[in-house]
């Protein structure tokens, strides 16, 4: 490769540069997992009776599951008793504003990118920021208030708006769903929550930032959003991990609820530890995510930019009930080195005239392993519902894999189903036509990558797009050369 | 500015150029033609960094340079532009956005700021506009779905944006039309000057007759086995190349 051979095995070598750990005094739950554990989290969270049921009811379920092993990744068993189901930073009180909360926290957040203070903001972003199990700070909410809009944590909207709560909890997901989703009901420690009232367009981005930094801890999120008849909310969800060698889990459910003419934009990037070269370490990212279109012409998109995680497994899906309904997955999954992801999506098709769009993007360098499953299911009442599938893998160097598993099940004879798959190499000659006109070796790489993205990054907020290229970029540093 | 001096190259085991040397001073244009398989690409590709090409003897320096040290993206830097006779689609990056990163990227090299978005379009336009392409073609995916002829023509209009100093042409002229054989030349002789050369790889006179040529050479088995001026070409239209071929033959042997 001549004369830029050395930059390049140095990049190979590149770290994720999330990695740091906050030195911050932390209140732990012990290890392990049983009915007292579960008290313990619901009282630290003082919760109305009803949830502490829930979450009792969740547990026991779990304990009747097993662990399900159908998907394409390979990992050792997860001990999870050995697992601590609850941090929180040590806080005298609950902050009740930014100047409340410890200055080493925000200073995290800053490193990270991700400015709470409210000035900082300008560019529209209200941001709830979860630091291992516990929301620490949530700018802009007086804004929104005016407008009708609750964005809060998680167990904030459990003691202030507990109707809510109870009305749409589990709604979507139910915690018999899976058994992660059962876990999760469990022992879920914090989460954003979101509603938009009838008839009101959310006028900015809200934005959640999960952040893992104690050890052997897991984060079991949960995010329930709610757009009431005919609103419109975009919400973004960011995420990093500090590098260890062990491996821990995140097994987030995110519920998202879209009534008659509403309309709600999910979008995310997610940027977990993924491990070292060798596969050591790194977050297991197995993730219920899930909306409803209830009523009439609403509509659910999710996008997703999905480049961390030792191994990410998550179906975002949406169930469309109401009649002209439109649910839309927007997918870059990208496994470098030795990851795992085994991603797609669930389009199940009951109200008439429903319609879907399915735009997956793989790739795979390393030896990275990156798996599309993705389910359309047209149920009998659902006439003239159509989908579009598009599942596209991009392939660097000769160690990596794709596989693509559509399953299609269509029980009404006017549905229209398109499939289309691809897989393509980055090639060696379109790498020199690109070098050939001053582009460094990287940076055609990179050129390639966002144009075989294209299509899910433009449905990205502009800043997001930006950050995924980044984030991309940094990912496939070394993987090509 | 360019020296090549006894280049041998191979591919795996097979010899493909065997010996060539040429010079290119600043301001000439230089034309090779000769058979088809005759090595006129791998010339081309070699010079301009491709890599899975053995150099098996020889040397190339570029203005004081040794050329074959140096990586494709040097190359452009240092002012070499090759014209693909395949040039490559790059689905999903438009052109505008090549052109613009290209462009940028010369620059930074050289020390220059990068151009901000108005000059640069008010460049681009201009140079549309030479090429008579729809402004329409800077929009689209690189290269993606473009007939022949308008991949040929986006080549010239990459070149008009990175104003080599040495620009070389693989056939360029191949699958265009007689109206946009005028254009392309048109484009080529917009970048002539007395600081500039052009490299032509063509097996066509018809091009010359529009880019006049200071030098013909004939290549053929990976040798050049005839040189001349503007005049060569219009011997070779009429004769085609067996008889060179037939006396390289009769030279090669002992
Ligand atoms: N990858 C390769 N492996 C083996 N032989 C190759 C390879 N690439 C090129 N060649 C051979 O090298 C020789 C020269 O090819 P080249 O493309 O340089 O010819 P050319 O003069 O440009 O021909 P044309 O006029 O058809 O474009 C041909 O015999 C060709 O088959
Ligand atoms: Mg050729």
């Amino acid at each position: 490769m001549g004369s830029n051979d050395l930059p390049l095995t140095q990049h190979l070598n590149s770290e994720y540069r999330w990695g740091f750990t906050t030195d911050i005094e932390q209140e732990v739950v012990p290890a392990g997992l049983n009915e007292d554990v579960i008290r313990l989290i619901s009282a630290k969270k003082q919760e109305p009776e009803f949830m502490l049921e829930w979450r009792l009811n969740a547990y026991r379920h779990w304990l009747t599951l097993e662990e399900p092993k159908w998907a394409s990744v390979h990992y050792p068993p997860i001990d999870y008793q050995a697992i601590h189901y609850y941090a929180a930073p040590k806080q005298a009180k609950r902050p009740k504003s930014l100047d409340e909360v410890d200055p080493k926290l925000l200073a995290t957040y800053e490193k990270l990118g991700i400015p709470l203070a409210e000035r900082a903001a300008l560019a529209g972003v209200a941001v709830d920021a979860v630091f291992d199990s516990v929301s620490v700070a949530t700018t802009f909410k007086d804004r929104l208030e005016k407008l009708g809009i609750i964005f809060c944590s998680f167990s904030e909207a459990v003691r202030k708006h507990p109707d809510l709560v109870r009305q749409y909890l589990g709604s979507v997901v139910p915690y018999t769903d899976n058994y992660f989703a059962a876990l999760n009901s469990a022992v879920f420690s914090d989460g954003s929550f979101v509603y938009v009232p009838k008839g009101v367009r959310c006028p900015m981005e809200l934005s959640t930032y999960f952040r893992i930094n104690a050890r052997n801890t897991g984060q079991f999120e949960r995010t329930l959003i709610i757009a009431d008849e005919g609103a419109y909310v975009s919400y973004l969800e960011g995420c990093t991990a500090p590098s260890r060698d062990e491996n821990q889990l995140h097994a987030a459910v995110v519920e998202l609820i879209a009534l008659k003419d509403a309309h709600i934009k999910y979008s995310t990037v997610q940027n977990w530890y993924p491990g070292d070269a060798e596969g050591r370490g790194g977050i297991y990212n197995f993730v219920t995510k899930r909306g409803e279109c209830r009523g009439e012409r609403s509509r659910i998109s999710w996008t997703q930019v999905e480049t961390g995680s030792a191994i990410t497994w998550k179906y975002p899906s949406c169930i469309l009930r109401g009649d002209d309904s439109v649910g839309e997955f927007y997918s870059v999954a990208l496994t470098n080195n030795r990851q795992q992801a085994d991603t797609g999506t669930k389009m199940i098709h009951i109200g008439r005239r429903t319609r879907s769009t399915i735009v997956a993007k793989g790739i795979s360098a390393g030896r990275g392993r990156n798996a599309y499953r993705g389910l359309v299911r047209i149920l009998d009442k659902a006439e003239g519902a159509r989908n579009h599938t598009q599942c596209d893998s991009l392939l660097m160097g000769p160690n990596c894999a794709a596989h693509t598993f559509p399953y299609i099940e269509v029980k009404n004879p006017t549905a229209q189903v398109e499939h289309e798959a691809t897989t393509s190499r980055v090639s060696e000659d379109q790498l020199f036509y690109l070098r050939s006109r001053g582009l460094t070796e990287e940076d055609a790489v990179n050129m390639i990558v966002n144009g075989f993205c294209k299509a899910v990054f433009r449905e990205l907020p502009m800043e997001f797009a930006v950050e995924a290229q980044k984030l991309l970029s940094v990912s496939l540093e070394g993987a090509v050369g | 500015m360019l020296e090549i001096r006894d280049l041998h190259v191979s591919i795996g085991d097979k010899p493909i150029l065997k010996g060539i040397s040429l010079t290119i001073l600043p301001g000439e244009v230089h034309a090779i033609m000769g058979p088809n398989g005759s090595g006129k690409s791998t010339l081309a590709q070699v010079l301009a960094g491709r890599e899975g090409y053995t150099v098996t003897a020889g040397a190339v320096t570029w203005q004081g340079q040794d050329l074959l040290a140096m990586a494709p993206e040097e190359r452009a830097w240092a002012g070499l532009f090759l014209g693909f006779q395949y040039p490559l689609e790059i689905p999903g990056v438009a052109n505008v956005q090549l052109l613009k990163e290209a462009v940028n990227s010369q620059r930074r090299r050289k020390g220059l700021p990068e151009l901000d978005a108005f000059d640069f379009l008010e460049r681009v336009k201009a140079s549309l506009k030479l090429l008579e392409m729809d402004e329409a073609m800077l929009y689209r995916g690189v290269n993606e779905g473009f007939s022949g002829g308008e991949k040929k023509r986006n080549e010239i209009l990459q070149m008009l944006m990175l104003e080599p100093r040495l620009a070389i042409l693989d056939e360029t002229d191949s699958g265009l039309d007689i109206d946009a054989l005028k254009i392309v030349a048109r484009g080529v002789n917009a970048l002539r000057g007395p600081e500039r050369a052009i490299l032509l790889v063509t097996h066509y006179q018809r091009l010359l007759e529009h880019i006049t040529p200071d030098h013909v050479h004939v290549l053929a088995d990976g040798r050049i086995v005839a040189s001349g001026g503007r005049e060569l070409a219009l011997e070779l239209e009429a004769k085609g190349y067996g008889w060179l071929t037939a006396e390289a033959g009769q030279e090669a042997r002992p």
